[in-house]
């Protein structure tokens, strides 16, 4: 089978599951609302207070919530053995993990479209800058969480307490990345200045740590 | 133990001491900052030495995806352990001089400053990986993890240069004036603080071996049990 065979039909398999079953999608997007509804509580900000604190509020919250299905990605391939099954196939280690981010990416981009207008209407949110450069934005950042979220989700496998371990590792690792969402999603929201240098960083974290899961991952896959 | 060992721990012991007189009392009393300016002694060494450890870390981490002995292996361990060690006395010093000085504890957008943060973070999670991590595979996963700490080095600075720093410019080779003598007693307590880590560095080392070893007889032990 091909590299991009290997990629599509994991791809499609984890779709297909995710379909069926909606365990991620279902526990994010309720532990989303729930981090909207405590922040609506914990702040009760005017319209302009709102602008600037609401690029972080909504990247913790689906930093919060992309942890959720994150931990569930190689859960699933633990039962029944399918990841020693895997490893013992010829088939190369990276198609796999790039059909377990681009999955991961494609449901966090759910959770992000579904929360988003929540988001909006809690916080009053109006753009006061170029407002189509969170399409970019949200792109680049979102795939700065999940890559370096699904490596690290294959790292904590091989922990005690895994479920604890991947935020431990995800949050220092991911903290340029979450700089870089943030401030582009203010500057954007406030129209004060360029998001142009953040969304530049954003770029340079995705090349950079795209490149280095894709030469560590077969490490890490057949370490055992 | 190696003979060089007791040696070494002498000479650190005698460096340190006359660094601290050097700091404490033969350095010139700063100008504006007074007296708790000589904090600067132990906080910019302390900070010089956990980067060195912290790039033998990398360097070791790298060799050992390459080699696979164990030796790098528990090199990396431990220059990592000792660095974070170092890093934390940086962190608990910035503050201290920086309430007199700033009139604040902490500066989130500074950059050397949230980079030492970042950094003590990234290394105190690399230590949780290595001890929480199961099987025989650690030291693989461990190198792996090193390697993007020092692949977010470099974007963590960027990142937090964007922001206007706050922290007083490099006055070593950053065109800032320092006092000779003052450079002179930095310098010492630098040395001093570089053998104090290399003497940590080693006995963890050791331990690390022996406990390996111990570890490895159990693991035989218990297997010849097993059989029996």
């Amino acid at each position: 089978m091909s590299f991009f065979a290997i990629t599509r039909a994991t791809l499609a398999k984890d779709i297909r599951l995710e379909w069926r079953s909606k365990d991620a999608i279902n526990a994010m997007l309720f532990f989303a609302l729930l981090v909207v509804v405590i922040f609506s509580f914990a702040f009760d900000p005017t319209a302009e207070e709102s602008r600037r604190i609401a690029g972080g509020l909504i990247w913790v919250a689906f930093l919060f919530a992309a942890v959720v299905a994150l931990n569930q990605t190689w859960a699933r391939e633990l039962r029944n053995q399918v990841l020693d099954a895997y490893r013992v196939s010829p088939a190369p280690a990276n198609p796999l993990f790039l059909a377990k981010a681009f999955g991961n990416f494609l449901f966090v981009s759910v959770l992000e479209a579904l929360m988003t207008p929540l988001f909006i209407a809690f916080y009053k949110l109006r753009a006061l800058g170029p407002a189509w450069e969170l399409a970019p934005i949200a792109l680049l950042g979102t795939w700065a969480l999940v890559v370096n979220g699904t490596f690290f989700a294959a790292i904590s496998l091989r922990t005690r307490s895994r479920e604890i371990m991947l935020p431990l590792l995800l949050f220092p690792f991911s903290i340029p990345a979450l700089l870089g969402m943030v401030n582009a999603t203010t500057a954007v929201l406030t129209g004060e200045e360029s998001a142009r240098f953040w969304i530049a960083l954003l770029l340079a974290y995705d090349v950079v740590f795209t490149a280095a899961c894709l030469l560590f991952f077969e490490l890490v896959l057949e370490a055992e | 133990m190696k003979r060089g060992f007791p040696l070494l721990a002498i000479v650190t012991a005698l460096l340190l001491s006359f660094a601290l007189y050097e700091a404490l009392i033969a350095a010139p009393t700063e100008q504006t900052m007074g007296n708790v300016q000589r904090i600067f002694y132990y906080h910019v060494p302390s900070a010089w030495t956990a980067f060195v450890l912290f790039l033998i870390n990398f360097v070791s981490s790298i060799i050992y995806l390459i080699r696979r002995d164990s030796k790098s292996d528990i090199v990396a361990f431990v220059s990592a352990e000792v660095g974070v060690v170092f890093c934390t006395v940086v962190i608990v010093t910035g503050p201290i001089w920086a309430r007199p000085v700033w009139g604040i504890w902490w500066a989130p957008g500074d950059i050397r400053l949230t980079t030492t943060l970042v950094l003590w973070l990234i290394y105190i999670s690399y230590l949780m990986v290595r001890r929480l991590s199961t099987g025989g595979k650690t030291p693989v996963i461990a190198a792996v993890v090193a390697i993007f700490g020092a692949l977010d080095v470099p974007l963590v600075y960027f990142s937090i240069w964007f922001f206007r720093t706050q922290h007083p410019s490099p006055v070593i080779g950053g065109g800032g004036s320092l006092d000779p003598r003052m450079a002179h007693v930095l310098l010492i307590n630098w040395v001093a603080f570089l053998c104090l880590a290399w003497l940590l560095c080693w006995t963890r080392y050791e331990l690390e071996v022996a406990k390996r070893k111990v570890e490895e007889a159990q693991a035989l032990e218990s297997m010849l049990e097993g059989s029996r």
